[in-house]
């Protein structure tokens, strides 16, 4: 069951088979489970995933095995290919599927499954602990099911996007696509909580995660429910009760922070004295600053206070910033690019960065860690994202006994 | 009606978003969950806004009982050694304690883990905290809205001729939570198998790094740096928001193949957009700001939500940037029972969203509104831990529950 990779008998995972049938909309599910210690199978259609040829590219070489995109998502993943549209194809995912404490993943348009006879009803006839995450952009079935959707249409539909970016332009999306990586890490829970159900009762289920659904972030849609107003966009702004700066420019970059009132106030005080030792609070060292409460202060105070504060900034890097708020107990962070993160000290200090061999450039890349560590941790990069088809003699040879003649068969029939 | 972690019970003493995120999930899916508070420390989103009718009161934000439905609630002062006590009573109930404090906090109550593994070897324990439990960093306070700063998704929101802006939400407080929800349940199947319990130390930015796993690759691998790029993508174009006809409504589309550009210049029927300039990707990316411009050009004179029905129907992505009105409106919405609506005692009907997945067997369901300060103390010291009438009276004389 678990070719040849290593087995943990202490994995609680170690056992369960994920046949991972995702495009870009679902990787991170397979991965999350396969770090986990899953054995996942990256299925990809002959010639390889279309995600492939999403960027950037190692040394920006346009190839479908040097996608970063594809590698930094399918991590920990054995790889075959199989075209699922062929007979052949199709009996040999029933096969795979049929076995105990296997978990199928897939992100195809709702009703595509079902036309090629491998939806949930169907596959659970012969396997009823069948556990079956699917995701889309908006759910399996209503109104808009079938709409043509990408990354930046499902933020726009979420309610999230309308509240991001400046007032005096269109509402943002990430740069980074984040509509995938939610909807990949719902469905690897989903999938987990259905696992802990089915190791209780020997049943599996269908599960149905729509990505929108992901993006719709509670606080939005609840205060519109509640006050009738509409959550705008502020720019670098948090507004609560009032509107408060949360970036600042500084010497080198930009810094995360905003006036704090009331309760923690004392990390506004502790900003100002560092401003003060430099002389550069202008005055608000004298003020009592217990009497401040987010009620009883006006907008053209806090504009005032932000703007003194804005110019200390400018006088500081993002290094001197970070360490010196650190000290002085003030809530600030730098604003980090990738770069930064590599070179951020507390990730250091916990030995965040994994680094995952490439034995066919002879070289080794610096992934990102894990996302929880635990006494009993077992999650690791097992292995880097799999080459086209680069297991595909260890699953049709070894494990499921094709001989090489069929599967030179299967080859040249477009199955494989 | 059964649900995947019916039976599961939690002592929960997370706070504000990145905590409460946590233990609603699980308590979505059934997971009995006790959220200890006390009077002198309520979680700080009950002063969250904005409070019902506009009128505070520690039990009328709107943002608190979004966050925390489905969970009982109990007050107890955790500064008294009696107090102490019934949280270890609780620990003894409970397969799982959670906290979200800043490190160094349970300790004080003498409620860290060490402490706990005494009475209960089995016990799982999740600390969830901004940067871990450990590291140089790890007692910097911080807000959500500012930890996205230091992940780096602050830097990824912005205009490239203007400064980043970010979200005005603690974002990591929507990715950390659900792996900390993952690392529960594997824990609570280990211990099943193995008798063995375990202390989980979430660090939500290692968390929320995953979420940026490319461009990490990007910069370790060919040294390049991600920044903002508005609303732009290297492989479509056009691909943004475009302002629609009304008051700050915009419609997003994005075009990445030739026959969706095609499909476009005909639905517009814009001659500029038929010019050579656009007839290409390379060509699209190289004229971006006037294309851009084409487009508003025919969105302004179109409500919406028409420029969305219109562009689907030629197979094209587009979608309406929907406002948290919208929300409530949207069919596909209503179509999955998104939204929970919940009658609480003090502020009404709250609007809270369902999970976003469905799961056949075992459904994510709503089954209490969010629990008013100390609204079930009785209950849980009587139902589940067993405590008589009379020492329940008592303790509340000494004011334990408060």
């Amino acid at each position: 069951m678990i070719g040849n990779k290593e087995i943990d008998k202490h994995n609680t995972l170690a056992s369960t088979r994920v046949l991972d049938l995702t495009d870009e909309k679902g990787f991170l599910c397979g991965k999350i489970l396969g770090d986990l210690g899953a054995d996942v199978i990256k299925i990809e259609k002959p010639g390889g995933d279309a995600a492939r040829h999403i960027g950037p590219f190692y040394h920006d070489i346009p190839d479908p095995e040097k996608s970063l995109y594809w590698w930094a998502f399918n991590t920990s993943k054995r790889g075959i290919t199989l075209n699922i549209e062929t007979r052949d194809g199709q009996e040999i995912f029933k096969r795979l599927a049929k076995n105990k404490n296997v978990v199928i993943v897939e992100s195809f348009p709702p009703g595509h499954m079902a036309r090629l006879g491998l939806d949930y009803t169907e596959l659970s006839k012969t396997n009823p602990g069948l556990i079956m995450a699917s995701i889309t952009p908006f759910g399996q079935s209503g109104p808009y099911k079938d709409y043509k959707a990408s990354d930046i249409t499902i933020n726009a539909m979420s309610g999230f996007m309308y509240t991001c970016g400046d007032a005096d332009r269109a509402p943002l999306r990430f740069s980074i696509e984040q509509t995938y990586p939610h909807a990949g890490l719902h469905a690897a829970m989903a999938s987990i909580f259905a696992r802990y159900y089915y190791q209780l009762t020997g049943e599996g289920q269908y599960i149905d995660v729509s990505m929108r659904d992901c993006l719709i972030l509670g606080f939005i849609p609840s205060v519109a429910y509640t006050t009738g107003v509409n959550v705008q966009r502020p720019g670098p702004f948090v507004i609560r009760y009032l509107r408060k700066r949360n970036v600042f420019q500084c010497k080198d970059g930009y810094v995360s922070t905003h006036i704090q009132l009331g309760r923690l106030v004392d990390k506004t005080i502790h900003l100002v004295d560092w401003m003060h030792e430099g002389r550069m609070d202008k005055g608000l060292k004298e003020l009592d600053w217990t009497k401040y409460e987010n009620t009883n202060t006006s907008q053209e105070q806090i504009d005032q206070w932000d703007e003194i504060i804005g110019e200390f900034f400018l006088t500081h890097t993002k290094d001197e910033i970070a360490e010196g708020s650190l000290g002085r107990d003030i809530m600030l962070f730098p604003v980090n690019n990738a770069k930064d993160l590599l070179e951020n000290k507390q990730l250091m200090e916990r030995n965040f960065w994994e680094y995952v061999e490439h034995p066919e450039l002879n070289t080794t890349i610096i992934y990102p860690g894990k996302p929880f560590k635990s006494t009993k941790d077992r999650w690791r990069i097992s292995r880097r994202a799999p080459l086209i088809g680069e297991h595909n003699k260890e699953i049709y040879i070894d494990e499921l006994g094709f001989t090489n003649g069929e599967l030179v068969k299967l080859k040249q029939g477009g199955v494989i | 009606m059964k649900q995947a972690l019916s039976g599961v019970k939690i002592a929960d003493f997370t706070w504000v978003a990145a905590g409460s995120f946590v233990t609603r999930i699980l308590a979505d899916c059934g997971a009995t969950v006790v959220k200890i508070e006390s009077s002198s420390r309520p979680d700080p989103l009950r002063s969250e806004y904005p409070y019902a009718e506009n009128i505070p009161g520690i039990n009328r934000s709107a943002t608190f009982a979004t966050y925390n439905p489905n969970k009982y609630g109990i007050a107890l002062n955790l500064n008294t050694s009696k107090g102490q006590d019934i949280a270890r009573r609780l620990v003894k109930w409970a397969d799982i304690v959670t906290e979200n404090f800043s490190p160094g906090t349970m300790e004080r109550w003498n409620l860290a883990y060490s402490d706990l593994v005494k009475s209960k070897p089995d016990i799982i324990m999740l600390s969830t905290n901004m940067q871990g439990s450990t590291g140089t960093y790890a007692k910097q306070p911080g807000f959500g809205n500012m930890l996205q700063a230091l992940t780096g998704f602050t830097a990824l929101l912005g205009w490239p001729d203007r400064g980043p802006v970010g979200t005005q939400l603690a974002y990591t407080d929507y990715i950390a939570p659900y792996y900390a929800a993952i690392a529960i349940v594997l824990a609570l199947e280990h211990r099943q198998r193995f008798g063995e319990g375990q202390y989980i130390d979430q660090s939500q930015l290692e968390a929320g790094i995953s979420f940026l796993s490319s461009p990490v690759l990007n910069y370790t691998v060919n040294k390049v740096i991600d920044g903002a790029m508005g609303n732009r993508c290297y492989y479509a174009a056009p691909h943004g928001a475009y302002r629609c006809q009304g008051n700050d409504r915009w419609c997003a589309i994005a075009i990445f193949t030739d026959e969706e550009w095609e499909s476009l210049c005909k639905i517009t029927g814009s001659r500029a957009l038929t010019e050579n300039r656009f007839a290409t990707l390379l060509k699209r990316k190289q004229n971006e700001d006037e294309l851009d411009r084409l487009i508003e050009q025919w969105t302004i004179n179109h409500r919406a939500e028409d420029v969305v029905e219109i562009l689907q129907s030629s197979g094209i992505a587009a979608g309406l940037v929907e406002t948290g009105e919208d929300l409530h409106r949207d069919p596909q919405l209503k179509h999955r029972k998104h939204f929970w609506f919940m009658e609480h005692p003090e502020i009404g009907l709250v609007s809270s969203s369902a999970p976003p997945f469905r799961m056949t067997k075992t459904p994510p369901r709503p089954r209490l509104p969010a629990p008013c300060l100390g609204e079930h103390t009785k209950f849980v010291c009587t139902e589940f831990l067993q405590m008589s009438e009379t020492e329940f009276t008592e303790l509340e004389k000494e004011g334990v529950f408060r």
